[in-house]
């Protein structure tokens, strides 16, 4: 991959700058852990808030927002199998609930 | 860049023990996985003498097995259930995968596509000795106290929580095999993918390197759920949680003294997400064997290969939302039945569609009735009844009498051994000319071929019948249970003519090693075949061709009009 | 002897734009996905169908594993900083932040060390429920990975680093893996920790 040092410069300012928002998103989810939420909207929160974190990682520190076609859709086959393996054997159980 | 040309003035144990060229993994591979197949179909003998004359005792060999397996010569039921367990895991992972995607996968993917090894020698060779590890941890489990794993191949707790310590091993063993299977599975995609020669799109493959991929695809996504839940296993075997034991479990009077609070059937799940993906990695190789023998022995182009591609390609896809249909009576519910049942029937139609494709294709041909052929053809009805026989399996309704009977066992084994191993069988008559330079005997080859067809189908057929009349798997005893006194006659027949099965190997095993010495001598294009592995010598060199491989057409041109010969290789230039 | 050779190992292919590591690592990090899969799989199927489970914030030591959180987080920004200074062909800014996340990751073990210590010490091992037992799975899984993580780091720090002086292009390259394979653990606890301590 060539790179000038001017590109690299660009792109470490963008790592710092993803560096903080990791930062201030890890506080702000522990902040609303301690509100105590009802289960769900905790779930759903918690599960947004690192969702984000998770994809400026991956565009970020892992390149993926300029990653070639070929990558992606081997990530995107596996989020479709991943979602199958997480989702589908809780609905062939009776009444799932979160205690 | 600089390891790649030092073939030449390497030590013994780097060129042969040590290997990073992928011909020499793949024969490694491929040796392993036939030992394997042997010592598996060698259980598997032991168990119908038990099946045909239970509590008898073992003439001869019974008195060489200590009083752990058989007292008296008489298997005791442990034992039985160790062959059984061991029977299945031996089989389907270190015998016809190896060999399969290990051994044909290794050596001649690399040859198809033009390239000079596999895009990551080293993690090959790394790939093969972790396999190799594995394969010796399930032997060896047969020799640690109580035993081998005996809770089936499919290991499903409560019971293989709470098995003897061979279990532990087993997890061990799986989870070495699941390693070996993930880089190498690895391996293959990268290099399709990017070590393909120049001219040689992704539609001008041979099928059997589409096969091959797909596949790597499925060992690459499926195995780790698999791995998850065999830590998880070992977690409650040696760390006592309870991931997979529910709360107030009883055994033998006594309350557990575990946590509880777990679930048997999130082993089902992670199993079975890997499980079912893994009888298409058993099969797509095989399809993709048999697609080059038919072309190359009908001399014509494959039928709907396209259709043939994108068939493949979805099959690979809904191979992954499937899996419960193993688990119909485990009380899902009828919504999710159905979402599984619709699944299971559409994934049906891909496989029709290869079968129906390689079936036409030998419309109009100008077939050579060589062994490879036969072997080849065989399979087309053979996997035809397998996959027919699955078809009330994949019905909630007729699947509820028929779970866990002899059906089932009639049902696989009619896709795996007439299927997957005749094709496997094909494979190796077919190429032995490209890796050892001479040709195996044709004689030999009939004979092998035509006692194992008859016997073969002797063994399975009647266990359709004995499964209809309810007739339990895995039993150590049929004689205990009334409804399997009728069918008891049938177990005689089976044993016999898999035990006949057995003797009918030897012309193979024959053929296999004395050709070595005595084959007839070919050199680069024995069969006259237009793929590129049969561009380069008999066998190839590091390296593999002489000059890089340009490509400038498709995989079957067969029977071209205007043409000299019947065959148009890829990578020649000039007409033929 | 043919000269035919391996391709795009340094050098990306020119349809696929990527080299062979860089796709063979993107292939393994999607197996890594469904192997925590499997393990969050588990979670879910036992959590709902418990009568009860805890609330990680009441059972776990949540400050300890934020800061954790922040350990690592710093870890994945100089372990882009080694592959940015390779970029920019600063070896010795690039041992520096190599280093550096060696250390942070360490520092991440000798935390969760100390965490796993006190939950021993007050009699809680995996064996006392399914919550205890999927938290040491999943962290303990995690915590392998990291140990991995460190081991290639290492080796890129010291023996491996002597490919830089004849091959910079494939060293990157290898970096830019590494870092791959970093950032997607790291990632990965992302989702771990508000999962089991804040849930």
């Amino acid at each position: 991959m060539e790179h000038s040092t001017e590109e690299i410069k660009k792109h470490v300012k963008v790592y710092i700058a993803v560096f903080a928002a990791l930062a201030f998103l890890t506080v702000v989810t522990v902040a609303i852990s301690y509100l105590h939420l009802p289960i769900f909207q905790a779930i759903l929160v918690a599960l947004v808030i690192a969702t984000i974190k998770g994809s400026l990682v991956a565009c970020f520190f892992m390149h993926l927002i300029s990653e070639k076609q070929i990558i992606f859709s081997v990530l995107l086959l596996t989020v479709v199998f991943f979602a199958a393996l997480l989702l589908l054997p809780v609905f062939t159980s009776g009444h799932p609930h979160v205690a | 860049m600089s390891d790649q040309h030092h073939s030449h003035g390497l030590p013994f144990w780097r060129k042969y023990i040590f290997s990073v060229d992928h011909k020499v993994i793949g024969i490694q591979y491929g040796i392993s996985g036939l030992l394997f197949l042997l010592f598996g179909f060698c259980l598997m003998m032991l168990m119908r003498w038990q099946l045909a004359y239970p509590g008898q005792p073992l003439p001869v060999l019974g008195n060489l097995f200590s009083e752990k397996f058989m007292v008296g010569g008489i298997m005791l039921p442990e034992f039985y259930n160790q062959l059984g367990a061991m029977h299945g895991t031996i089989m389907v992972f270190l015998g016809v995968v190896p060999l399969a995607v290990g051994g044909f996968g290794n050596y001649f993917v690399p040859l198809q596509i033009g390239a000079p090894d596999m895009a990551f020698p080293k993690l090959n060779m790394m790939s093969f000795w972790v396999f190799f590890l594995g394969g010796v941890s399930m032997v060896a489990s047969f020799f640690v106290p109580g035993g081998a794993a005996q809770s089936g191949w499919t290991s499903y707790p409560p019971l293989s929580d709470i098995a003897t310590t061979g279990q532990t091993v087993w997890l061990i063993g799986m989870v070495f095999l699941i390693t070996s299977s993930l880089l190498g599975s690895v391996n293959f995609i990268v290099t399709i993918v990017q070590l393909r020669a120049d001219g040689l799109s992704f539609f001008r493959l041979p099928f059997f390197v589409w096969a091959q991929f797909v596949t790597s695809f499925l060992l690459l996504l499926a195995f780790p759920p698999l791995e998850a839940a065999g830590v998880l296993q070992l977690m409650d075997r040696v760390a006592g949680t309870s991931f997979f034991l529910p709360s107030g479990l009883v055994v033998a009077g006594k309350a557990l003294t575990v946590s509880g609070g777990g679930n048997p059937l999130l082993w089902q799940h992670l199993f079975w997400f890997l499980a079912h993906p893994e009888v298409y990695v058993l099969i797509l190789p095989a399809m993709g064997i048999v697609a080059e023998i038919v072309a190359c022995n009908t001399r014509k182009p494959i039928y709907g290969y396209k259709s043939m591609v994108y068939s493949i390609v979805f099959l690979g896809f809904m191979s992954f939302i499937v899996w419960a249909h193993h688990m119909f009576l485990t009380g899902m519910g009828s919504k999710m039945s159905a979402f599984f049942q619709i699944t299971t029937m559409i994934i049906s139609i891909p496989s029709v569609i290869i079968l129906t494709a390689l079936a036409l294709s030998l419309w109009g041909g100008s077939i050579r009735f060589t062994t490879p052929m036969l072997f080849a053809t065989a399979f087309l009805p053979m996997f035809g009844i397998g996959g027919l026989t699955g078809l009330p399996l994949g019905l909630t309704a007729s699947d509820i009498p028929l779970h866990d009977t002899y059906y089932v066992i009639g049902h696989f084994h009619y896709v795996v051994a007439p299927g997957t191993i005749f094709a496997l069988f094909a494979g190796i008559y077919h190429w032995y000319p490209k890796v050892t330079g001479r040709k195996m005997s044709e004689i030999l080859g009939k004979i092998h071929f035509f006692f194992s067809l008859i016997f073969i189908n002797g063994v399975f057929m009647p266990m359709f019948i004995m499964g209809l009349a309810g007739v339990s798997r895995r039993l150590y005893d049929p004689m205990q249970y009334a409804h399997a006194q009728p069918t008891q006659p049938l177990n005689v027949f089976i044993s016999i003519c898999a035990w006949s099965l057995g003797l009918a190997q030897i012309p193979f095993i024959l053929n296999f090693f004395g050709s070595l010495i005595w084959g007839k001598k070919v050199d680069r294009n024995p069969w006259e075949s237009t793929t590129l592995e049969w561009a380069a010598p008999s066998p190839p060199p590091h390296g593999n061709f002489d000059t890089v491989p340009q490509v400038y057409r498709g995989p079957y041109e067969y029977s071209v009009p205007g043409q000299k010969h019947d065959f148009w290789p890829q990578d020649m230039a000039k007409e033929n | 002897m043919s000269d035919n050779l391996i391709r795009y190992i340094s050098k990306p292919h020119p349809v696929t734009g990527v080299t062979n590591a860089k796709l063979g690592i993107w292939c393994f990090l999607a197996s890594e996905v469904m192997l925590f899969g499997g393990l969050f799989s588990a979670y879910v199927l036992l959590r709902t169908g418990a009568p009860l489970w805890p609330r990680g914030s009441e059972i776990l030591n949540v400050p300890l594993a934020t800061l954790n959180t922040i350990i690592l987080i710093t870890s994945s920004v100089t372990m882009v900083m080694a592959w940015a200074s390779l970029a920019m062909k600063e070896f010795s800014k690039y041992k520096r932040y190599m280093g550096m996340t060696i250390l942070l990751a360490l520092a991440f073990l000798v935390v969760k060390a100390f965490e796993y210590g006190h939950k021993f010490e007050h009699h809680h091992f995996p064996s006392t429920n399914t919550f205890y037992a999927i938290y040491f799975t999943l962290t303990g899984l995690h915590g392998l990975h990291i140990v991995g993580g460190v081991v290639v780091n290492t080796y890129f720090l010291f023996p491996g680093s002597r490919m830089w002086e004849h091959d910079p292009e494939q060293f990157m390259g290898r970096i830019e893996c590494a870092g791959l394979y970093w950032h997607f653990v790291d990632l990965v606890w992302i989702f771990l920790f508000p999962v089991l301590y804040l849930l």
